[in-house]
């Protein structure tokens, strides 16, 4: 028989707001327990919270980008449960009104197919605090810096048939929340989590089977293999006649399988209702304008300018999306640079990014001041300095303070550009070689090569090989 | 001198008859005195006198403000930092707050002194003061009945003159209930008005702050200093400021008196309801114009406000679990039992009783029976009494079917004891001002109360119509018997 799996996602998208949904303690990721919390996140009598226009906001972007209906009037509501490191006895969340509604991503599958991925909605929502099992051998500590931080729960149909469509979604929607500026995708910090719905059902049927649901995995390739995994258990159970319990599992990546958490029956009721203690959002017109206004370009806005109009290769484009601290130091570059974006690209993958591997940095750090690394390739691509001149002076910048110009100046660098004495340098040389430059002559062009070779000797590597080329090409071919 | 006004102790303290570490001693002693009707669950002596020497401070400097070196108390749900919030419960009976409520902050800085914090109802649950954890506070005017609640403590803290004004919080009726009981002037004003930040929740979407005073004059005082927007509640509204005071003794422009005809039902004391009708004249005799009405959706009024008091309450009280703060449980083996436990032994019966109706009105099943039908028919209230208020400039009646009753006697019939908010708690579900101000004395000696009901954010008018009322009665100048001065 053939099976046809089925999958819907809830991915938590950690809002990268400075303060928390409702109360105004730092979101720090890291700190010391509890000292990111105040007493509005640690639910003490009579306070209350007050919304986070940012988080809003951010919310709001998210919905124009995936071309979302955006509610106004949309509302928070409490979902009743208890659990220690839950402080209010609730999370307030949105479940009737989520403030986006009814939006779309497309997917580009490695076959090179377009897919629609449908979002049903995203929703507002404080996360909880966390329990801390192993720090104390007799209690379970609570640190409640999480508690509060805002998240949006981006939730799609059951609209997804494989392991590969699903990791391929996520990392679509992982570029886009990063680009747009509103998560900054740290998976192993718990800021992009995803929870799988899986089913199977019959080939052809029209009904959904009874649904397991994979909670927080946290790796792209452990999201891979839990549904495979998960797929295959249900097909075993369906094909042996066994029923599938609906309830919640999760991945163990040390065995990769999926285990047992908690059935249906164990289960909270929740009962969600209004929160009082806050008004609906409003929103008027004028501030969706602003708002929508204010947004960076989108990823594939990016990604096709990059193709048309920079003329970029595929997996140049791919370097330039591994973050956005990537892009905008290659767009800042590029502002102040006329070199072309080929070899920015090809020095920020290279010298750069080796220097910042060694150093153990990423891209949010510049090494280099951007206006010197930008000066730096103008000064190559003017022709002042060749690429072996222009990699000995990226070294030097890396450990001085002095500017390209002044490094060059002092390092006596200039090369000679155009100059009667290159151009002599050249003609003795040719005179030096006359066999080799008759030879050449008759078309024998690779002893091209063998003149540049004297001539870059002579000159200790300090003339720009481009010339060098022009010169040899104009002055071999006089014959004398 | 303590049982004069506010606005005669401000200008005893201004014009240097009296300090306000005299004052204060003066009440201070009272309280000691007096501590057989158990008004206060905490006093701080010390902090008293320390807020009273900054007063006199500021008195000699002529930087004071009316409400300066004035001796008060405040509820016992407004959190301090200076004394424990209880909130009249075994839960937080050891609970001192890191931060003041914005109301206590403002009054602060005004220059009161805080006497201390009065007993109530816990978690402002009750209408006779007898569910609180540190038992039941007796009325000053027969110290054998209830002072009312869940504000009795306060309320009898005015009355048996233990404070110069005091705080409350009213849900239902919390606090006109017991101004009623007590012979003094109780206002809730519209929800919104004044700040509920810090103020411990019960159902936030009908709790308001608010205040006692023996005068509507007093009251427009310190509400004066308490109104306004407060960015730490969304739920506060921004409205322009109104000078209470000034509009007190400004002549009445004509006005119209709705009389809903229910006053006059059978199970209203008879006595009550003549109080009510000697009003009306008197309100005649102001320039007032009555008409009789009829409010259609009184007779849900009570079970409107008890599923979504009930279904806040549910929620609002998830968060005493025994792990951060308040009541631990000592006999708990697992993380289950620590929370079951901790609230077992944390809450009274009229808590739990609530929490398990607040639960079971918003489980799946129920929710749209109870919960969201009670939404429906909360805006339909809403809406019959904002329309009424655009036909008449008040609404006029009694705040309580009865007085005081006995103490002991509502215990055991719950159902009956929640009709003592029969008229009070329809302000709550439509957010309007309400003020209760003392309307006379049944043939046994015990207080009646009248209610003011007008439109949102007319507690200007409100105050004034009650300040023109106690021009022309002494109704609120009578304390009770048996007291040397």
């Amino acid at each position: 028989m053939t099976w046809e799996t089925v999958i819907g996602l809830e991915v938590h998208a950690q809002l990268s707001t400075q303060s928390k949904l409702f109360s105004t303690a730092p979101t720090k990721y890291g700190a010391l327990p509890n000292t990111q919390t105040n007493y509005v996140d640690a639910g003490l009598p009579g306070v209350l919270p007050v919304l986070n226009q940012h988080a809003v906001e951010m919310a709001i972007q998210f919905g124009f980008a995936i071309h979302a209906t955006i509610n106004n009037n949309s509302y928070f509501e409490r979902k009743n449960y208890f659990y220690p490191d839950l402080p209010k006895g609730y999370q307030i969340s949105q479940f009737q009104r989520p403030i986006v509604g009814n939006g779309y991503l497309d997917i580009l599958l490695s076959d090179g197919t377009e897919k629609t991925i449908h979002i049903d909605r995203a929703h507002l929502e404080e996360d909880a605090g966390k329990s801390l099992h192993e720090a104390h051998s007799h209690h379970t500590g609570i640190d409640l810096n999480r508690a509060g931080t805002p998240l949006l729960e981006i939730v799609t149909t059951p609209c997804m048939h494989s392991a590969e469509e699903v990791v391929c979604y996520l990392k679509t929607l992982h570029r886009l929340v990063r680009f747009l500026g509103i998560c900054d995708g740290n998976m192993q910090e718990g800021s992009f989590r995803c929870d799988v719905n899986l089913s199977l059902r019959k080939m052809g049927q029209k009904q959904l089977g009874t649904r397991t649901e994979l909670k927080n995995i946290n790796s792209f390739r452990f999201i891979e293999k839990a549904i495979v995994f998960e797929q295959l258990r249900h097909q075993d159970l369906l094909e042996s006649g066994q029923p599938i319990i609906q309830e919640t599992r999760l991945y163990n990546p040390d065995k990769n399988r999926t285990e047992s958490m908690r059935t249906k029956e164990n289960e909270n009721d929740y009962r969600y209702f209004p929160d009082p203690d806050l008004l609906p959002i409003h929103i008027d017109s004028q501030e969706l304008t602003r708002i929508k206004n204010a947004m960076p370009p989108l990823p594939t806005e990016i990604s096709k300018r990059l193709q048309q109009k920079d003329l970029l290769p595929q997996e140049s484009i791919e370097f330039l999306f591994t973050s956005p601290s990537v892009l905008n130091f290659f767009n800042e570059v590029r502002q102040k640079s006329i070199a072309p974006a080929k070899v920015i690209i090809n020095w920020l993958k290279g010298a750069y990014t080796a220097a910042l591997n060694e150093k153990g940095l990423s891209f949010e750090t510049p090494l280099i001041p951007v206006d010197q690394f930008a000066l730096l390739l103008t000064r190559l691509t003017d022709g002042t300095i060749s690429n072996n001149i222009a990699k000995t002076l990226f070294n030097q910048l890396l450990i001085s303070s002095k500017t390209v110009d002044e490094l060059i100046e002092q390092e006596g660098l200039l090369e000679n550009k155009n100059d009667a004495a290159l151009v002599e340098l050249i003609q003795s040389i040719i005179h030096q070689f006359p066999q080799q430059a008759a030879e050449y002559r008759a078309g024998k062009e690779k002893l091209l090569g063998f003149f540049v070779g004297h001539v870059m000797k002579e000159t200790k590597g300090k003339a720009n090989p481009t010339e060098v080329n022009a010169l040899l090409v104009q002055l071999l071919s006089v014959s004398n | 001198m303590n049982k004069q006004s506010v606005s005669e102790l401000s200008q005893a303290l201004k014009n240097k008859s009296i300090s306000a570490v005299e004052l204060t001693n003066d009440f201070l002693k009272r309280i000691d005195l007096h501590r057989d009707l158990n008004v206060m669950i905490s006093v701080n002596e010390e902090n008293a006198l320390l807020a009273a020497k900054q007063a006199d401070k500021r008195i000699q400097q002529g930087q004071a403000n009316p409400l300066t070196g004035i001796p008060m108390a405040h509820k016992d749900i407004f959190c301090t930092t200076t004394m424990r919030t209880t909130c009249g419960s075994k839960m937080l009976s050891e609970f001192t707050a890191p931060y003041a409520a914005t109301i206590v902050e403002k009054l602060d800085k005004e220059g009161v002194v805080l006497l201390g914090k009065t007993n109530m109802d816990e978690f402002a649950m009750g209408s006779t003061n007898e569910s609180s954890f540190f038992g039941p506070v007796k009325n000053p005017w027969d110290p054998t009945r209830v002072p009312g609640g869940s504000s009795g403590g306060s309320a009898a803290a005015v009355a048996a003159s233990l404070s110069a004004f005091t705080t409350g919080s009213d849900t239902g009726g919390s606090i006109r209930q017991p101004a009623a009981f007590c012979g003094i002037s109780g206002l809730k004003p519209t929800y919104g008005l004044l700040s509920r930040y810090g103020m411990v929740a019960f159902a936030s979407s009908l709790d308001t702050a608010g205040l006692f005073a023996r005068s509507a004059e007093d009251i427009a005082l310190i509400l004066q200093a308490t109104a306004g927007f407060d960015e730490k509640d969304s739920t506060s509204a921004k409205v322009e400021p109104v000078h209470y005071s000034e509009a007190l003794s400004k002549p009445l422009q004509p006005f119209r008196i709705g009389l809903p005809r229910s006053t006059f039902h059978p199970d209203v004391d008879s006595e009550i309801q003549n109080a009510v009708l000697e009003a009306v004249r008197l309100f005649e005799q102001l320039g007032g114009e009555i008409v009789e009405l009829d409010l259609s959706f009184q007779s849900h009024w009570i079970p409107c406000y008890y599923v979504v008091a009930c279904a806040e309450a549910s929620s609002n009280l998830s968060r005493y679990d025994g792990i951060r703060y308040g009541h631990r449980s000592q006999n708990a083996e697992t993380l289950r039992d620590l929370i079951v436990h901790s609230r077992e032994e944390g809450f009274g019966m009229e808590v739990k009783r609530r929490i398990l109706t607040g639960t079971h009105v918003l489980s799946a099943g129920y929710y749209d029976d109870y919960y969201v039908q009670a939404q429906k028919v909360r805006r339909l209230i809403r809406d019959e009494l904002t329309h009424a208020l655009s036909q008449v400039d008040f609404l006029l009646g009694p705040t309580t079917p009865t007085c005081a009753f006995k103490i002991n006697e509502k215990i055991v019939n719950s159902t009956q004891h929640y009709l003592a908010d029969i008229f009070t708690v329809g302000a709550n579900l439509a957010g309007l001002p309400a003020l209760s101000i003392p309307g006379g004395f049944n043939t046994q000696g015990l207080p009646i109360g009248i209610q003011l009901l007008s439109n949102h954010f007319n507690e200007a008018r409100i105050l004034q119509l009650a300040h023109h009322y106690q021009q022309n009665t002494a109704w609120h100048k009578m304390t009770p018997n048996g007291e040397e001065k």
